[in-house]
């Protein structure tokens, strides 16, 4: 991670779509009337995904939206690193995953595919569609190396099956998200290992009950 | 009461008090950079680690920590001096050693600290992180490396101030103070965050590299920028006033000033009169006292009495009032008047013209309308309290007059007296929530006395105070705040015009009189005068430019002085540095005058002018005490006059905020402060 700053480069204004007013308004009925800058952290993840990127003029018009001093907002956007405050690529932006077992399995092969592909990270490609981004843990560390793209998590990667992926992109393509190893899920590779046996599933194994546990003893149960 | 044991010593404490103030109450020195009397606690900078039995075997942050009955807190075991040397220690990964080139050099916590809690080496090879420099505006001056992330600054701005401008942005080892986008800090009590600032990240910009905290001469004295009469320490190195401080005063200002009290200092330097001057064929001449004051002494033996008028302006000290007043109704002059704004007021009881909640009686209203004055620019630090109440007890406020950006929520009630005489009338809204408040206090500003029908109007206040029931058996909520540090005092003594003598609007009228004294008098508009005009002054403002003959007088921070504030609080202010060149203090030239006169005042030193002062008017003899809601309640029949009261909107008499009087006028950076907020104002309404 490294300071974050506002993009040099910003839009002259923002407006917020139609949908997305729409659900920033059911966000902040959740919150009491009052409390509605708790919706903050929501509507960021609005902008974001309405334009891609949080942009300064956005900013301030979430402040506006939500009553609240625009410093306070931009503490919350540079706070968290999943909101993107330079424009990503249009088509897809691609983070991988670089935190240790991911970096173990290949992490380092992904990037450089990435890198050959669309150029130096946090910066979209020439011609804007695509961007890729190093970041950490992503929770798959199971289908170790993967990456994010957009808002799927693609897993198992190979350099050549990513390189496919965003091929696949450009031509207009949508990949479908998943292990790209061929197993289902995080399952061990080549099928289960345990919990094989049928008689597991067919209902023999269980027995019937007599009580429910913690249910209340007779004699404490409400007279009546 | 609970009792706790600290190192071994019981001792009781309230309930809801945290570990920290325990500790304190025990005599116990608790290190500190986060934790701060007046601010929100944050519990991040770690330094107040102390052990507490029962409880996990580790250190604990005694700041947020809420004392408990039997609880047993050390202070000074192994396990606390290590977490200290060890927070001291994270503390200084990232702080650079340029203390021989910071200004808190000699006055920085973190230095102190070092020196007392932490270790003598560091471990530490890594690189030091650097922040970039952060625009903050023309009072503060950063060096974000230095910070170390304490967030006092944010919180005073945010909670105290009521701007938040002031933001904590990324995360980690990034954490960045900053303003949004690096625009100026707009708040008038944007100042403080650089004496609360416990490193040399925030300092202060005019000062900056001027001295160093030993070489100052420190003085207490009393602020006069506005009409509260903050506590101030001014700090001066030679003849010059380098710096003004906070004093803590919980009664009336806690421990804030505004930016024009801290800042408007370097004004003190610059437009002075330092000699007397003679105007000759329509140009000033520098001239000797003697050759000016016998100018003035022929031209008042010249002068018939009626035709003789005085005024004293906003920064005067009691005592040169006083002296002004003794000479001149010793000569029967009846035209005296120390209402330059032209307020009406000063006739009826004491307390008419008196803030009788005082300010901090004011922290128990429940209830405050605010008439005809925006406290934001007329009294910055009491809007902070204001808002401190708004903010803690939910005070509940309505306001009458100008649209003011306050810092607290408020019931717009109307623009004018027509507004307030229908809230009189009104059994719904504001009016219900005044009538069924327990304290509720009015607030009349300056600039609703302050014009033609302004008896009136405070008679129409008295009314609504009646109505509210604002005055009642202890408890008197009207309120009078006053625009200048002067007001007060001059109303005590009765320096207003007599037996239908002239008021000040009425002596510059052309042709009203034919000698016209200015004691420091700028805010008049002398463009019609035709008279002979003697000022009596610091500053080569206003009244000097018109002057004939000109007097070269004491500043505040240059005499020893009475000052009442607004509460008719008797302060008195000290001298910290001589007057400058041949200037001499106001009440010694009346004196010289009067010699010179034939009518010699009966005092040689101030201390017999303050005899006779507090002889002749016993309230200026009780120091540093207000008034308050005395037991003899406030009759509010005998409060303003009756008359038309016509409908012009209530207008602040602070058009700005910077350059109310002739020592702000003089000063660069007050200047420097009008043009920043200028420009974020233009750049706001672009951006709208």
């Amino acid at each position: 991670m490294s300071v974050r700053r506002l993009a040099k480069e910003q839009p002259a204004s923002f407006t917020f779509s139609e949908a997305t007013l729409e659900k920033a308004r059911w966000w902040i009925a959740k919150y009491p009337p009052g409390r509605q800058q708790s919706a903050v952290i929501p509507i960021l993840w609005l902008v974001q995904k309405q334009e891609g990127w949080v942009s300064e003029p956005a900013l301030r018009a979430i402040a506006e939206l939500l009553s609240m001093p625009v410093i306070r907002v931009l503490e919350v956007a540079t706070f968290y690193t999943m909101f993107q405050l330079e424009p990503v690529g249009t088509t897809a932006l691609i983070q991988v995953c670089g935190t240790t077992p991911c970096m173990l399995r290949g992490a380092g092969e992904l990037m450089k595919v990435c890198k050959d592909k669309i150029g130096p990270k946090n910066h979209p490609s020439a011609d804007g569609k695509f961007s890729w981004e190093e970041v950490e843990c992503l929770g798959a560390c199971c289908n170790a190396p993967m990456a994010q793209i957009n808002d799927y998590y693609y897993e198992d990667l190979t350099a050549e099956s990513l390189a496919k992926i965003i091929d696949d992109f450009a031509a207009g393509e949508a990949p479908k998200p998943g292990s790209y190893a061929g197993r289902h899920s995080s399952e061990p590779a080549g099928g289960a290992q345990t919990l094989t046996d049928p008689a597991l599933y067919d209902g023999s194994a269980g027995k019937p009950i007599k009580s429910l546990p913690n249910a209340p003893k007779p004699e404490e149960a409400p007279a009546g | 009461m609970p009792i706790a044991k600290v190192n071994g010593v019981e001792v009781e404490f309230e309930p809801g008090m945290t570990v920290l103030q325990v500790a304190e109450l025990a005599g116990e020195e608790i290190p500190r950079f986060c934790y701060h009397e007046r601010l929100s606690i944050a519990g991040n900078c770690r330094m107040c680690l102390v052990e507490v039995k029962p409880g996990p075997p580790k250190p604990q942050a005694s700041c947020a920590l809420p004392a408990a009955d039997k609880q047993e807190i050390f202070t000074n075991t192994p396990m606390v001096k290590k977490a200290r040397e060890g927070v001291m220690e994270f503390l200084l990964i990232n702080h650079p050693l340029d203390c021989p080139i910071c200004d808190q050099g000699g006055e920085c916590d973190l230095q102190d600290q070092a020196m007392g809690y932490g270790r003598d080496d560091s471990r530490y090879a890594e690189n030091k992180r650097a922040v970039e420099e952060k625009f903050m505006g023309p009072l503060i001056k950063t060096v974000m490396t230095r910070c170390i992330q304490c967030t006092r600054c944010v919180r005073f701005i945010t909670e105290v101030a009521g701007q938040s401008e002031i933001g904590l942005i990324s995360r980690g080892e990034d954490v960045e103070i900053t303003t949004y986008l690096e625009q100026a800090v707009t708040s008038e009590l944007s100042g403080n965050v650089i004496d609360l600032c416990p490193v040399g990240a925030l300092t202060s910009k005019p000062y900056a590299f001027n001295a160093r905290p030993w070489e100052l001469k420190k003085t207490e004295s009393v602020d006069v920028m506005d009409a509260l009469g903050s506590a101030i320490r001014i700090d001066a190195r030679g003849a010059e006033v380098m710096r003004v401080l906070p004093r803590i005063n919980d009664e009336v200002n806690e421990e804030w000033i505004s930016d024009k009290t801290r800042y408007a200092c370097d004004g003190l330097m610059r437009q002075r009169l330092d000699r007397p001057y003679v105007r000759e064929d329509g140009k000033l001449r520098p001239a000797s006292w003697a050759e000016a004051l016998s100018a003035v002494a022929a031209k008042i033996k010249a002068t018939a009495p009626d035709r003789i008028g005085v005024v004293a302006g906003d920064l005067q000290d009691a005592e040169s009032m006083k002296a002004a007043l003794d000479l001149f109704s010793g000569l029967g002059v009846k035209s005296l008047d120390c209402r330059q704004d032209g307020a009406r007021i000063g006739e009826g009881p004491r307390e008419s013209w008196l803030f009788n909640t005082t300010v901090m009686g004011l922290d128990e209203a429940d209830a405050l309308l605010l008439i005809g004055t925006n406290p934001r620019l007329e009294a910055a630090v009491l809007n902070a309290r204001i808002r401190k109440n708004w903010l803690g007890r939910d005070l509940k406020v309505g306001l009458i007059g100008e649209r003011a950006e306050l810092t607290y929520d408020y019931d717009y009630l109307g623009a004018g007296p027509a507004s307030l005489a229908e809230l009189i009338k009104a059994k719904k809204g504001f009016a219900a929530v005044l009538r069924e408040a327990k304290k509720p206090a009015i607030i009349i500003g300056a600039g609703a006395l302050a014009r033609d029908d302004g008896a009136a109007v405070l008679a129409l206040a008295a009314q609504a105070a009646k109505t509210f029931g604002v005055v009642a058996e202890g408890w008197n909520g009207f309120n009078v705040l006053h625009g200048a540090a002067s007001r007060v005092g001059g109303l005590d003594l009765g320096f207003i015009p007599k037996d239908g003598g002239l008021d000040a609007k009425a002596m510059t009228a052309k042709g009203a009189v034919d000698l016209l004294v200015l004691l420091g008098a700028d805010e008049l508009d002398l463009s019609a005068t035709d008279a002979f005009v003697v000022y009596l002054g610091t500053h080569g403002d206003a009244g000097a430019h018109r002057a004939d003959v000109i007097l070269p007088g004491a500043a505040y921070t240059e005499k020893d002085g009475l000052y009442v504030n607004t509460e008719g609080r008797v302060q008195m202010g000290e001298r910290a540095v001589f007057p400058k060149g041949e200037a001499r203090e106001d009440w010694a030239i009346l004196r010289a005058l009067s010699e010179r006169v034939g009518t010699k005042l009966p005092y040689d030193t101030l201390g017999q002018l303050r005899a006779k002062l507090f002889e002749d008017h016993p309230t200026f003899g009780q120091i540093d005490h207000a008034p308050g809601s005395t037991p003899a309640a406030l009759d509010l029949a005998a409060v303003g006059a009756g008359g038309e009261v016509s409908d012009t909107a209530f207008a602040s008499p602070v058009k700005d905020f910077y350059f109310t009087n002739p020592i702000a006028r003089a000063s660069v950076t007050m200047a420097d402060c009008s043009a920043s907020l200028a420009a974020a104002r233009a750049s706001r309404i672009a951006a709208e």
